[in-house]
């Protein structure tokens, strides 16, 4: 088995490729992703952005290349594990039917776990939903909805959130709140995230890292205010 | 009416299976005023129904008298057919033909082998046929059925599935409920027709037995065991169907391949 090179990188990327219809989508990506580190992934529409972060969930499978998780070989992983260790935020929040609670529980329960009382509370403390418990999430706007779908990933304590644009859907107010919220999380707890993002303003405030991606391919990367400023 | 313009059967007959032809293509009118888009499969299904039905109709009196095992290999012809019809509408689904094969040879191919060997089914080919044949069209109607709904489900909560996904849910967990809608879609209308049987409609097995003298309790406890075994044949069919495809429609690692179109 193959070794990442240094104990710090938690992600490492090689070579990675996705094509559909003979079009690449990521083609030949490679980076590596220290611990702790906040990603911004950039660049305009139908760049690879959300297919970038998918593929590192395997939500999608690569044509071509390799995901290194810590020092393993992501394919070997069971899908289920990887996934709850890298948890993935999409755009929309696709609650499930029933309550918030049942929706913060569902990761867990995966897992064989039950999420105590508290812990159910706790999480909605950290996303500003103290009380929603045993609200019904037909009765959520969309802020608060995307705000359950992040307290639902962090539900399984993941070592990586790939963030894809959550606060695409929601109006100014709401996004403003999400990207705080998330900001805070991060710091918070020190988790390694990507994010992926449009607004180059939000990628300077929350990010120390970022990414330049078009037509599936790396442009540019590093520091935030290198990457940025170039 | 018709009586009194033909005086000759088989231009009598000719005449019923116009009008009746005429009426089901007035559907066509119907669908196409409403811009449904099924005015091609109507026209080819009544045609085809037509076609069918006279051919075999004309070697049936040939068929019926023949051996029991005839009888087995036309039924076995019977579900490989019966799996195709099922699976046309659900193309999209990889591996829905090889589904409802094994679904409709399951689930009403038991129902037959078991019913025969107790002797519900008489192992003459006369009773073998026709009621075999309804079993196993029973199954059919329930896959095709509920491999439609479940692919509709699917189509529309893409995103739930793959929220579930990502949460570290196993593919059988996140579609639970469209697995549960589906089964339940495929049944209403065996359910329906259990329902109603003897109010609202008289099945032709009963009429046919009550023409040729059977006692009606007799006919009416033998329509049971035909709307039983229908009943049995369509659940088995439609529950293994969505088990199957339920399968396929996710990679090994546990990745959604059945997309609506244009979507990725």
């Amino acid at each position: 088995m193959q070794s990442v090179e240094s104990p710090s990188i938690i992600l490492k990327v090689e070579n990675l490729t996705r094509q559909i219809d003979g079009s690449k989508i990521i083609d030949d990506l490679s980076i590596s992703i220290k611990k702790g580190e906040v990603w911004v992934v950039i660049g305009p529409s139908g760049a690879g952005k959300s297919t970038f972060l998918r593929l590192l969930n395997r939500l999608d499978e690569p044509q071509g290349g390799k995901i290194w998780f810590h020092d393993q070989d992501a394919a070997t992983l069971p899908p289920q594990e990887l996934r709850s260790r890298i948890g993935l935020v999409l755009q929309e929040a696709n609650l499930f039917p029933g309550t918030v609670k049942s929706n913060i529980e569902f990761g867990p329960q995966q897992k064989g776990l039950t999420l105590s009382q508290e812990a159910v509370e706790q999480l909605l403390g950290q996303v500003g939903l103290i009380g929603f418990a045993d609200r019904d999430v037909r009765n959520l706007s969309g802020g608060e909805a995307q705000r359950v779908s992040l307290a639902r990933t962090l539900a399984n304590s993941p070592e990586i959130l790939l963030l894809d644009e959550p606060t695409s859907a929601l109006d100014d107010g709401s996004k403003q709140e999400i990207e705080e919220l998330v900001t805070s999380i991060i710091r918070e707890k020190q988790i390694t995230c990507l994010m992926v993002t449009h607004d180059i303003q939000q990628a300077i405030r929350i990010a120390t890292h970022a990414m330049i991606l078009d037509k599936g391919k790396l442009i540019n990367y590093g520091a935030v205010g290198e990457v940025l400023d170039a | 009416m018709l009586n009194l313009w033909f005086q000759d059967e088989l231009y009598l007959r000719i005449g019923q299976a116009s009008i009746a032809g005429v009426f089901a293509l007035l559907v066509v009118f119907l669908v196409h005023w409403q811009s449904i888009r099924l005015e091609k499969e109507i026209v080819i299904a009544v045609l085809r129904s037509l076609i069918q039905i006279t051919l075999v109709g004309s070697v049936l009196i040939y068929v019926l008298t023949a051996q029991s095992w005839l009888g087995v290999l036309i039924l076995a012809a019977m579900i490989l057919s019966a799996a195709f019809t099922a699976a046309r509408r659900t193309k999209e689904i990889p591996g829905s033909m090889r589904a409802t094969f094994f679904a409709i040879l399951l689930g009403s191919g038991s129902v037959i082998g078991v019913m025969t060997f107790l002797g519900v089914i008489q192992w003459e080919i006369s009773s073998l046929l026709p009621v075999g044949s309804m079993i196993i069209s029973g199954g059919m109607n329930s896959c095709a059925l509920a491999l439609d709904r479940f692919k509709g489900e699917i189509d529309s909560h893409v995103g739930h599935i793959e929220a579930g996904l990502c949460l570290g849910a196993s593919s059988r967990e996140v579609v639970k409920p469209y697995v549960r809608k589906s089964f339940q879609a495929s049944l209403i209308p065996r359910i329906n027709s259990m329902r109603s049987l003897g109010i609202v409609w008289i099945p032709g097995i009963m009429s046919g037995m009550l023409l040729a003298g059977s006692d009606p309790i007799y006919a009416a406890l033998y329509q049971f065991v035909v709307m039983a075994m229908l009943f049995v044949a369509s659940s088995l069919s439609s529950l293994i169907s969505i088990l199957l495809v339920r399968k396929y429609i996710f990679s090994e690692a546990e990745q959604l391949i059945l997309r609506p179109e244009g979507d990725y």
